[in-house]
């Protein structure tokens, strides 16, 4: 098939960027949409163009390192996947498709499509652990984990720090990966003892890293490639008011 | 001496302590050298990698109290390719009462490594595998559990007892972000020094002892010195040389690379794994290939049509019309052989014509009799994200359709030589996972990644370290030793060079032909002529690359194919000692089959009078011949015997 890109061009973070339109012909319907981008930069390459930069890495879904905004769609239309999971037999011969990086305040552009994400590493050096140094753990059966427990926790623990939550938020909020953490150690008895300032702490490094007030649009989750649900943002809030009234008594 | 290598002086390892194999890690750490916790502080240590193993110890050496200074090439350490291991970690805590134990583990290891393993290192990550569950569970790690609140467990290849930690398809994303969170925790407590998006070009060798890494800033193309007392790699495999493999696409061997060039040996290099369940080529765009955890084998069944040529859709083959291969030629370990046998039988019976799929590179892999057995929901609960995965990539659904696998490259057991206190033969470099080829000898057993990875960062190495550092802290280097201005500047020449070639190739276009030439020659069946073409195939496709790469671009900025330049570059050298090992291994063990060694079934036939050895590789230079060191493997508990798994 024969499509056309119109891609997000962003030379460095000082740049005022531009969208940048290219013709991309005879792709296979089986390709990713990365590997389209591939077939585009090696003739960039050859016609003597700067290649478009993106993040990517594992190409299985799972790394999180793919993170580019399709048709005004963080990871684009296939709902519970990522970039690099989307294939082209999604897309009509002809289709003209727009390609953006995540845009918000808390995710500079680097390049092209590649934004800085540490932000999300500063939120969990805040409290997105259990402290367990190596070494002092118990037998492993000494504290059994409900499975209803263990599962939920799972679902949230899936959560793969891509950031398309923070770019579809129209708040630019990380709210939903923020939640997933509290929600994930906090559902296992081995994260009880740090419960109530992990939330203070990792929502004020929130706040300082410049993430959006959260207002419950839901878009984060409407594109999570995981799926991770919206419910565990009011888990998060229940367990921050809780928190707040500990810490004042 | 031959055309393709000189023999050298044989290597030992003289960290292990001799006696009963049950007490030996007791004894080593006993005997380890201590660093008094004030002295800790003074102290730094490099680690390049940020997977399980790098990440494992990154947060362990701080959390003792050393100064860690961490690199990665990915925007975070989260996005290691430790993310992406499936199916679970193996722990011999027997729960499941079924016969397990630290001794079964360790005699699973070594036979299933082909008896290419030393059974030092193989016992005693045994014997620190139940440690590390109970860590990993004390992190918050939520593995399966069952109604009772216990851990679950599932079955493996290579193995009949249930030992294997799951939390569903994500066992190593779950296991990294464990380490990855307590790592983050040391990086905002200041004990970690986090620099992402860094790659390690070169390193600093000082006195005979590893001092720094040179490194590529990959945002702005600074390039800077980095000094420590010691410097750990724990960079990963090398399976990337084949292109398309099941590693992330960033995954390099520059770091070993550039280790092994400074006197690092090399063990192994032809040691690799091809993985048999993985989903084919779709089409000459194929960046990567995709794992489809092993753990389906438990409930999926492996079939081709019985006659050649057969082209019916699969569900319009009579039952008596298939041939379920595994299950008729092994029928004591049927669907569940390891991975070399499956990986070898899939491409015999393609073979013969009787493949299916897009160029009949594919076998089924069917969960009809599982669905009717078990119902869809449970299977959906065992493998629901892996069946997804099948779907969104290739279109078709697996609950209806059998899915089609074909083996690929998936890991590498082969890597630097490291003695039992996972030090290289350059004192102050350690080397822990799969950079290293200390464990699984010639073939890896599934489940057992995870756990020598962990094994390694939060147990050996913060011990071996420890001894070593103990001697420290040692002299102080200024930026302007003439070893560290030699290292710096031979990144900064390389970088010039790649970037004013301005050829007419891209940089994919040779690593896809490398990939190419490595695959036929160096794959899932080697031969003396095949290999001898690939030697000189790949040196004169090198020679290419140096005349006619186009890499575009400045050297200050993000480059991602400067970047890749390197990496190919690396790619070629280490390619060309693949083959040359596998030349040199006359014999068929675990991930290395020579066709000419064979028993009349097509088995892979060892020669333990000969072969009994790790062999370890000297490098002289680019057109120098390596000189082979061969370390002897002693075997006084589990006897060589010839592995069968009918």
């Amino acid at each position: 098939m024969d499509i056309q890109v119109r891609v997000w061009r962003q030379t460095d973070s000082s740049d005022k960027g531009r969208m940048v339109t290219y013709d991309v012909k005879d792709i296979s319907p089986d390709a990713s949409f990365l590997e389209m981008l591939d077939v585009l930069n090696e003739k960039l390459i050859l016609d003597g163009d700067d290649p478009v930069a993106f993040d990517h890495d594992c190409r299985e879904g799972i790394c999180g390192a793919c993170s580019m905004v399709i048709d005004g769609v963080a990871h684009g239309p296939e709902r519970a996947t990522t970039t690099c999971q989307l294939h082209m037999r999604h897309f009509k011969n002809g289709d003209v498709i727009d390609v953006e990086p995540w845009r918000a305040a808390a995710f500079p552009v680097i390049k092209d499509l590649v934004v800085d994400r540490t932000a999300f590493d500063k939120i969990i050096q805040a409290g997105g652990y259990i402290t367990a140094p190596t070494g002092a753990a118990p037998e492993a059966h000494a504290t059994p984990v409900p499975k209803k427990d263990a599962d939920l926790a799972f679902e949230a623990a899936t959560c793969i720090g891509c950031g398309a939550c923070v770019a579809a938020c129209p708040n630019g909020s990380a709210m939903l990966f923020t939640a997933a953490k509290v929600a994930h150690l906090g559902l296992v008895p081995q994260g009880q003892p740090e419960r109530d300032t992990r939330v203070l702490d990792m929502l004020q490094a929130q706040d300082d890293a410049g993430f959006g007030g959260c207002t419950n649009m839901g878009e984060c989750t409407t594109v999570c490639p995981k799926g991770i649900p919206l419910t565990l943002i009011g888990r998060l809030n229940s367990d921050y008011r809780k928190a707040l009234r500990n810490s004042n008594s | 001496m031959t055309d393709f290598w000189n023999d050298g002086d044989p290597i030992a390892d003289t960290a292990a302590p001799d006696g009963p194999i049950e007490t030996r890690w007791e004894r080593r750490k006993f005997s380890a050298k201590l660093v008094n916790p004030a002295n800790r502080r003074k102290l730094t240590v490099i680690v390049v990698g940020t997977g399980l193993a790098g990440g494992s110890a990154a947060a362990t050496l701080a959390e003792a109290g050393y100064h860690v200074k961490s690199y990665c090439y990915q925007d975070s350490p989260r996005r290691a390719h430790s993310i992406a291991a499936q199916g679970g970690i193996n722990a011999a805590k027997n729960y499941r009462n079924d016969g397990d134990s630290i001794y079964r583990l360790f005699y699973d290891t070594v036979k299933g490594g082909d008896f290419r393993a030393r059974e030092s290192n193989v016992y005693r990550l045994a014997s620190v595998s139940v440690n590390i569950i109970d860590q990993c569970v004390a992190q918050g790690v939520p593995f399966a559990r069952e109604y009772g609140g216990l851990l679950d467990n599932r079955s493996f290849g290579g193995t009949q007892v249930s030992r294997t930690f799951y939390a569903r398809g994500q066992t190593g994303q779950q296991l990294l972000l464990g380490a990855y969170q307590a790592m983050e925790r040391q990086i905002g407590l200041g004990n970690i020094e986090m620099n992402a998006r860094h790659e390690m070009l070169e390193l600093i060798v000082v006195d005979g002892k590893a001092r720094g890494i040179v490194v590529r800033d990959m945002v702005t193309g600074e390039i800077t010195t980095e000094m420590a007392d010691a410097v750990v790699l724990a960079s990963g495999g090398y399976g990337n040389v084949f292109f398309l493999s099941t590693n992330a696409k960033g995954c390099n061997v520059t770091a070993s690379w550039r280790a092994h060039r400074k006197g690092a040996l090399f063990a192994n290099p032809c040691y690799t794994q091809i993985h048999p369940t993985c989903i084919p080529e779709s089409g000459t765009h194929q960046s990567k290939l995709t794992l489809m955890s092993e753990s389906l084998r438990n409930d999926g069944r492996v079939w081709v049509p019985r006659a050649a040529g057969d082209s019916r859709k699969p569900g319009d083959i009579p039952e008596d019309e298939r041939d379920y291969y595994l299950e008729r030629i092994y029928p004591s370990f049927g669907n569940l052989v390891p991975r070399d046998i499956a990986s070898r039988a899939a491409k015999n019976v393609c073979d013969e014509g009787r493949g299916v799929g897009p160029g009949g590179l594919g076998v089924y892999l069917d969960f009809a009799d599982a669905i009717a057995r078990l119902g869809q929901k449970a299977v959906e609960a065992k493998y629901g994200n892996l069946f997804e995965m099948y779907e969104r990539i290739t279109g078709e659904n697996p609950y209806q359709v059998p899915m089609r696998i074909y083996p690929a490259v998936h890991y590498t057991m082969g890597g630097l030589w490291v003695d039992y206190d996972l030090q290289s033969t350059i004192p102050g470099l350690f080397v822990v996972g799969e950079a290293n080829f200390s464990d699984h000898g010639a073939n890896r057993l599934g489940a057992s990644a995870l756990m020598q990875g962990l094994g390694d960062g939060y147990f050996v190495l913060p011990t071996t370290l420890g001894n070593y550092l103990a001697s420290g802290p040692y002299e102080k280097i200024s930026p302007d030793h003439e070893e560290v201005v030699a290292a710096r500047q031979a990144v900064e020449d390389r970088i010039a060079k790649f970037l004013s070639i301005d050829g007419d190739r891209t940089v994919d276009s040779f690593h896809r032909e490398l990939g190419h030439i490595m695959w036929e020659y160096c794959g899932m069946e080697r031969t003396e002529e095949g290999l001898t073409k690939a030697i000189g195939l790949i040196r004169a496709l090198k020679d290419e690359f140096w005349q006619r790469v186009k890499v575009p671009g400045t050297g200050e900025q993000l480059n991602q194919n400067l970047e890749k330049a390197g990496r190919v570059a690396d790619f070629f050298e280490l390619g060309e000692l693949m083959c040359i090992d596998a030349l040199h291994r006359r014999e068929s063990c675990g991930g290395h089959f020579r066709a000419e060694s064979q028993t009349p079934d097509g088995e892979a036939l060892r020669h333990d009078d000969e072969f009994a050895y790790a062999a370890a590789w000297e490098y002289f230079g680019a057109d120098q011949k390596p000189t082979l060191h061969k370390e002897q493997l002693e075997f006084e508990y589990v006897h060589p015997s010839t592995r069968s798994y009918k």
